[in-house]
């Protein structure tokens, strides 16, 4: 499997998340490839790690008032940390639902895993080059980031 | 209790969003909803107390997981159905969560008429 269909997978499960729990479809900005700088990451972040065929961390990162209108989409009202960081880490698990279905057991999938605050480092790998997928909805941007070795 | 529900739903799942989204998506006239859990251990606990004929399923929780957690509260009532919700939709985990004893899956993400859909599926099968 290709690098580009792998990432096909991720951004797959990224887009069905807003078009069917959310039910307001987001845009897929042009990927591009975080050299020089580690990609910024927002307020919340979803994480998945990958071994085995391939080694790296997959992660979906966007900052809290996405995620706010994304629970009111879902008729939650309650704002609150914890369910923040309950999406976020839904998102990763459809990420990891999405991995296991499409790459078989040749890659092996951590359990989803959810980090808070933007000044937080994300770790990787330093023979991986993270490519940044721009995931846009309403006047939100957050990220998806793939990160492959 | 409304005499009309005849089937008593326990919802299993580590997220507080996705208990509450299934509570809300529950509009099922028969089905009473009697407890939310999130993980194994608490389903299997509130199973004693609550008695549900219906449970939805997550699989990746901490403490005990879903596919133990199945097996389980198959072992204790055989004719209990289990529906498992769970992003983990490949075909070799629905087919465990099946051999285990669960009654029908539905993958995440999922729209409030995907849920009460595979829930009557589940009640009149």
């Amino acid at each position: 499997m290709s690098l580009q269909s792998e990432i096909g997978t991720f951004v797959a499960a990224v887009l069905n998340y807003f078009d069917t729990a959310v039910q307001q479809p987001a845009v897929v900005g042009t990927p591009y490839l975080a050299l020089g700088k580690a990609p910024e990451v927002f307020d919340y972040t979803g994480m998945i790690r990958i071994s085995g065929k391939r080694k790296g961390v997959v992660y979906f990162t966007a900052p809290k008032g996405m995620l706010s209108v994304m629970l009111m989409r879902m008729q939650e009202t309650d704002m609150s940390d914890a369910n923040l960081r309950d999406l976020v880490g839904e998102v990763a698990n459809t990420l990891s639902g999405n991995a296991r279905k499409d790459f078989g057991r040749n890659f092996i999938i951590s359990t989803p895993s959810v980090v808070a605050g933007s000044s937080t480092t994300i770790g990787y790998s330093p023979d991986t080059r993270p490519i940044v997928v721009p995931i846009d909805w309403r006047a939100y941007h957050a990220n998806l980031v793939v990160c492959l070795n | 209790m409304n005499a009309a529900r005849q089937h008593r739903l326990l919802i299993v799942d580590d997220s507080n969003i996705m208990r509450r989204k299934i509570e809300r998506s529950q509009d099922i006239p028969q089905v009473e909803i009697v407890g939310l859990a999130g993980n194994g251990l608490e389903a299997l606990a509130l199973h004693e107390q609550t008695r549900p004929t219906l449970v939805t399923m997550d699989l990746t929780m901490p403490e005990m997981d879903g596919i133990e957690c199945v097996e389980q509260l198959v072992g204790r009532d055989p004719d209990i159905r289990i529906l498992v919700i769970s992003a983990l939709a490949d075909k070799a985990t629905a087919i465990e969560a099946l051999e285990k004893g669960a009654s029908g899956f539905l993958c995440k993400p999922f729209t409030e008429r995907q849920v009460n859909d595979a829930l009557v599926k589940l009640i009149e099968n």
